[in-house]
């Protein structure tokens, strides 16, 4: 990755609506080198996936989400990787880390409601074999997102000209 | 009653744009390309600093010359920011803005009669203080087909017996120019041969896009003749801190601080604390604006060149100051009326000495959804005036 690929990553990662003719002008090169990278950045994998930034609530949405942390006892040859597979595939759970600290998996889980997500992890979760801890936090307000701030702040005015 | 006021202050004339604030102030719509700031607020580690050294009762004057962690913070930053030596104890005045540096060194080497030559287009201050000094300011024309450079030989045709000093401005508002190495090299001969001061105003030096900004005092000739002003209002999106500082040789530096504490005591401290903070940590928050800043410039000026008003690109500050000599319209005609149709704000050039004819400049530090509805706006009005 070069400096113009890192360029392409960021404004895509901001707006990945940019029509490419608008990305060549701002990264300084032509549209069909920005169209190569792009493949190319596909092709590695570097861009996973083109997704917006929803606020759920705002779209009226009753969903709940929660932060869960799982103690987990990592096996012989494979640590965390293989039970941290298992759990990734359930399509209730949105995103999963390792993390240092007093816990080692965290999940966050989206379902329709408190009782359906208490429903996956006492049912699914819980049981499974090596995990010994959960604790299930529910999220009662997401005030940013990606980099994304939701609550609009009033913007300052600020003078027609100045010098 | 006698006319109180003084001859001084009536001979410095009124803004050029009184007319187009009032005109702007009636319309809800303006999308300003007229703004020479930031878009940006402040960085929050450098607002957060601040706000708690004001909760810990952090409000009193400091030294006349500045907060002593202040200054040993930029001389460390201007060494390995730009490679130039000041030394924090007796070159280097915090000051209130770089607006007072400026005037605090016109007014420490400037007497009655000196001419003082301003490379123009400028920023609007340096010649009513050169004027409120006493000292005649001599405009010095830096031209579209050098980039908007300051040249040997436009400095030279200006030098006279009475010559004592050059304020520069590089990376320019309002033109974005920028001076290299090799440009400056030419003007050091001169300056040194005809025993000249150069007053160096690098505030927008940070907003450089291509290559590295090249300040002045790094050549040791022009070091020992270099009144060096920066700030933090562009480069870290402080304008209302009001902190900017002057470095200087200590025998300037000790005639401008005598000015300084007299006129402005101190700096705010509570600006101080934060320009601290803002060298401290604030540069990788500076360099994420420098870049935002950059594809705006790719943005605006592709818009503007694709519409056939011709601009060069600017390698630093964040103005275009593209030509609009191509719509038969003078600058103020061109501003005026892009204004009334189109609520798009723009200043004429002509307003930033008279080099600045026939061209408008458009500060870029609005998001680039602003400047996209700019370009818009600007294409619309170009169609119906054909």
């Amino acid at each position: 990755m070069d400096e113009k690929d890192r360029i392409l990553l960021h404004l895509l990662e901001e707006n990945c609506r940019t029509p490419e003719k608008e990305l060549a002008v701002l990264a300084e090169m032509s549209e069909q080198d920005v169209h190569n990278r792009i493949g190319r950045l596909e092709a590695t994998g570097a861009i996973r996936r083109y997704g917006a930034v929803v606020d759920w609530e705002q779209a009226g949405n009753g969903n709940v989400a929660a932060v869960i942390e799982l103690k987990v006892s990592p096996e012989r040859d494979f640590g965390y990787d293989r039970i941290a597979e298992r759990i990734a595939r359930f399509p209730q759970v949105r995103s999963l880390r390792l993390m240092t600290g007093a816990y080692d998996l965290q999940l966050l889980v989206a379902g329709p409601s408190m009782h359906e997500i208490a429903r996956f992890v006492s049912e699914q979760i819980a049981p499974m074999d090596r995990i010994r801890e959960t604790a299930t936090h529910i999220i009662m307000k997401t005030y940013k997102e990606n980099g994304t701030t939701f609550a609009e702040r009033e913007g300052v005015e600020r003078l027609p000209y100045s010098f | 009653m006698r006319d109180f006021v003084s001859a001084r202050a009536r001979a410095i004339p009124p803004s050029g744009i009184r007319k187009f604030f009032d005109i702007a102030q009636t319309m809800e719509d303006v999308i300003s390309l007229g703004v020479g700031e930031p878009d940006f607020v402040t960085p929050w580690c450098v607002c957060e600093a601040s706000i708690y050294s004001i909760e810990q009762g952090s409000t009193a004057y400091t030294s006349n010359k500045g907060t002593p962690q202040l200054r040993g913070a930029i001389s460390r930053y201007l060494d390995t920011r730009f490679r130039t030596r000041y030394d924090a104890e007796d070159e280097i005045i915090v000051t209130c803005g770089v607006s007072e540096a400026a005037d605090i060194a016109i007014r420490a080497v400037t007497d009655p009669g000196d001419e003082v030559l301003v490379a123009e287009p400028c920023y609007v201050s340096y010649t009513p203080c050169v004027s409120l000094a006493g000292g005649v300011p001599v405009p010095v024309r830096c031209r579209a087909d050098d980039e908007f450079r300051l040249t040997a030989d436009a400095l030279a045709e200006s030098i006279t017996r009475k010559t004592k000093a050059l304020i520069a401005n590089f990376p320019n508002n309002p033109t974005g120019g920028v001076m290299q190495e090799a440009d400056w090299r030419a003007i050091a001969d001169l300056l040194v041969d005809h025993d000249l001061l150069l007053i160096s105003d690098e505030v927008y030096g940070e907003l450089t896009y291509d290559g590295d900004h090249f300040s002045p005092a790094r050549l040791p000739e022009l070091r020992e003749r270099t009144i060096t002003l920066n700030g933090f209002s562009k480069a870290f999106a402080m304008t209302g801190w009001r902190i900017g500082y002057l470095c200087a040789p200590p025998e300037i530096t000790a005639a401008a601080l005598k000015i300084h504490q007299y006129v402005a005591l101190c700096a705010p401290v509570m600006g101080q604390i934060a320009a601290y903070e803002a060298l401290r940590i604030g540069e990788a928050e500076k360099d994420a604006m420098v870049r935002e800043y950059r594809l705006r410039r790719n943005l605006f000026v592709d818009g503007l060149n694709k519409l056939g008003l011709a601009c060069h690109l600017p390698k630093g500050a964040f103005y275009a100051f593209p030509s609009v000599e191509s719509t038969g319209m003078t600058d103020t005609e061109f501003a005026e009326s892009l204004l009334r149709e189109q609520h798009v704000a723009v200043v004429p050039g002509s307003v930033l000495g008279p080099s600045g004819a026939g061209h408008v400049r458009c500060a870029y530090a609005v998001s680039r959804d602003d400047l996209k509805e700019a370009i818009s706006r600007i294409g619309a009005f170009l169609d119906s005036v054909k």
